[in-house]
């Protein structure tokens, strides 16, 4: 499945990166976010454990905030809002 | 839900009483086929490892170039510690199964090849192998890719002996090797035989000048000059390159004040950022240790040195290489045993293989199903296999082309630096490094130029494929 990155509504975007494997999932996400405004907020749907694990790691650092995790047909559905 | 999870379950303990059986069923027909399960069990905790703390040595450097997080380098050093200090038990008493290899610049340029082929593929050699566990299409498809490269790559000739330099033929044919070995023939043999086999094989012991063995040698210059103050340096780089900005911004937002209590709080905060990564790399760390000490305890209790033997002895002598051996590492490794499933199939297909060094003459190419060293493998993504459908984490994927196309090139530049480095990331940097030996530095320092390439390359292309999506999206839009 190709990558789709939508933006949904005002400040409200949607990635998914379902099927992809690392790095990708998390150069996508990193290249998104730089895209939206401080307060906007991204659904991010990706299906590769590990690229979770670095993402959120990635966040330590920006600030980002996970406000949702939620697990949907085996994928990993988060809700971020970039701070 | 619960039913998923319930299958999930079931399906984990399928795998479980599928080694089981496997171990208890083989030991009952001999009981030499305990030194094959012995590599069954490693594997399969490794894989469980690998696969609890999303452990990939790619994603080590290709993070912190990418996204700037150093969670899976603090993962690989505590491993590396842990291990270090685990191995240089195993020598000093004597039931150490390491054996050095050459230093010299091929291994910082294997290491460079090998860092660009993981950030193409998405994964080490080892990671390639937990993810194919997970159901990853892709990480099989690097796998195959790793594995028929090495197979064919050691045993080409033809017109790639034409860049191989005369000294290096010269060399190669002046080491006597046995008469079924043709070492004047083949890029790969007139690498090996004519250029790497004259390196020094070092350590940090005989560097300063200690027996090999010796507690001092081990403990002092192995372990603590070899292994712990480079590792400690390198997180306190990653700390203050990396993280230290970040982590006192947060601070002093809480009003904490800055000093030296809050580097330390900051460098301790930025090892145990991924408590998962943290977990696995403490147990595999210990895990690769005891390794070494098992498998030469059965190797002291079967009174041999090799595999070999034990394989002549259940009857499975096809393969061997020319003094008998295959290829019995004694700790973990990954990539010889992918290479020779490939050359046992290519043999059977007609290829006339067991000429080289690579297979003819040290690790041969046996059956798979008796490949001590391919119980580990399979036995690894069985491990990871069960911890994923543990944690509703497996789920079968199908490459897309675009990833079938990355999973190709990567496995194939992992396959051929693995080769030129005389193994990849775990047996080329991981092992070598925790015990002591420089050339697994060296080709650490080639694979981080190697995963930034990578790393600037994917950039590029993120950042193209989402202003092609962001056009599509304003088009719509229009």
């Amino acid at each position: 499945m190709a990558m789709k990155f939508e933006k949904k509504a005002d400040g409200s975007y949607v990635l998914d990166v379902t099927g992809y494997v690392c790095p990708h999932p998390q150069l996508y996400t990193k290249s998104a976010l730089s895209k939206m405004r401080p307060g906007d907020k991204l659904v991010l749907i990706f299906d590769n454990p590990s690229s979770g694990e670095s993402i959120a790691s990635m966040f330590d650092k920006t600030g980002d905030e996970i406000l949702q995790r939620e697990r949907l047909n085996g994928a990993f559905v988060w809700t971020i809002q970039k701070a | 839900m619960e039913d998923k999870a319930k299958r999930n379950q079931i399906w984990a303990f399928v795998l479980v009483g599928f080694f089981l059986a496997v171990s208890i069923g083989s030991y009952a027909l001999n009981e030499l086929y305990i030194y094959l399960v012995a590599y069954l069990w490693f594997g399969f905790i490794y894989g469980m490892c690998l696969q609890y703390g999303r452990f990939c040595f790619s994603s080590a450097f290709r993070d912190l170039f990418a996204v700037g997080t150093p969670r899976m380098i603090v993962g690989i050093m505590i491993a590396m510690v842990l291990f270090g200090l685990t191995a240089s038990f195993a020598t000093a008493t004597g039931m150490g199964t390491f054996h050095g290899a050459p230093s010299g610049i091929h291994s910082v340029i294997a290491g460079l090849v090998f860092g660009i082929g993981m950030v193409f593929s998405g994964g080490c050699a080892s990671g390639s192998l937990y993810k194919t566990g997970e159901g990853n299409g892709a990480a099989a498809l690097v796998i195959l890719s790793i594995s028929v490269t090495q197979a064919a790559f050691v045993d080409i000739g033809g017109w790639l002996d034409r860049l191989v330099p005369y000294s290096w033929h010269a060399s190669a044919l002046s080491k006597g090797l046995p008469e079924a070995i043709t070492p004047g023939q083949g890029w790969i043999d007139q690498y090996l035989a004519g250029h790497v086999w004259n390196q020094p094989v070092l350590s940090f012991s005989s560097l300063l000048g200690f027996e090999n063995e010796s507690a001092a040698g081990v403990f002092l210059a192995n372990f603590f000059l070899g292994v712990v103050l480079p590792a400690s340096l390198l997180l306190w780089v990653v700390y203050f390159v990396w993280y230290r900005k970040g982590f006192l911004r947060k601070r002093l937002r809480d009003g904490a004040a800055p000093g030296f209590r809050a580097e330390i709080s900051g460098f301790w905060t930025m090892t145990m950022a991924s408590r998962r990564t943290a977990i696995a790399g403490l147990f595999l760390g210990i895990a690769c240790g005891l390794h070494m000490f098992v498998m030469r305890g059965l190797r002291i209790k079967f009174d041999i040195e090799n595999a070999g033997s034990i394989l002549i002895a259940i009857g499975q002598d096809f393969g061997l290489s020319v003094r008998g051996t295959v290829f019995d590492p004694g700790y973990w490794y990954v990539t010889t045993q992918e290479a020779q499933w490939v050359g046992w199939v290519f043999n059977k297909l007609g290829w006339d293989n067991m000429h080289n060094i690579y297979f003819g003459l040290n690790n041969g190419i046996p059956n798979p199903l008796f490949n001590p060293a391919d119980w580990m493998s399979v036995a690894l993504i069985g491990g990871a296999a069960v911890m994923a459908l543990l944690h509703d984490e497996f789920k079968f994927k199908r490459p897309t082309a675009e990833l079938a196309a990355w999973a190709i090139i990567g496995g194939f530049l992992m396959g051929v630096g693995s080769r030129l480095g005389l193994g990849c990331n775990i047996g080329a940097f991981f092992v070598r490094v925790a015990n002591g030996d420089p050339s697994g530095w060296l080709f650490g320092m080639g694979m981080v130029p190697g995963a930034y390439i990578g790393v600037r390359f994917f950039s590029w292309w993120t950042e193209r494929k989402m202003a092609k999506q962001m056009a599509f999206a304003n088009e719509l839009q229009l």
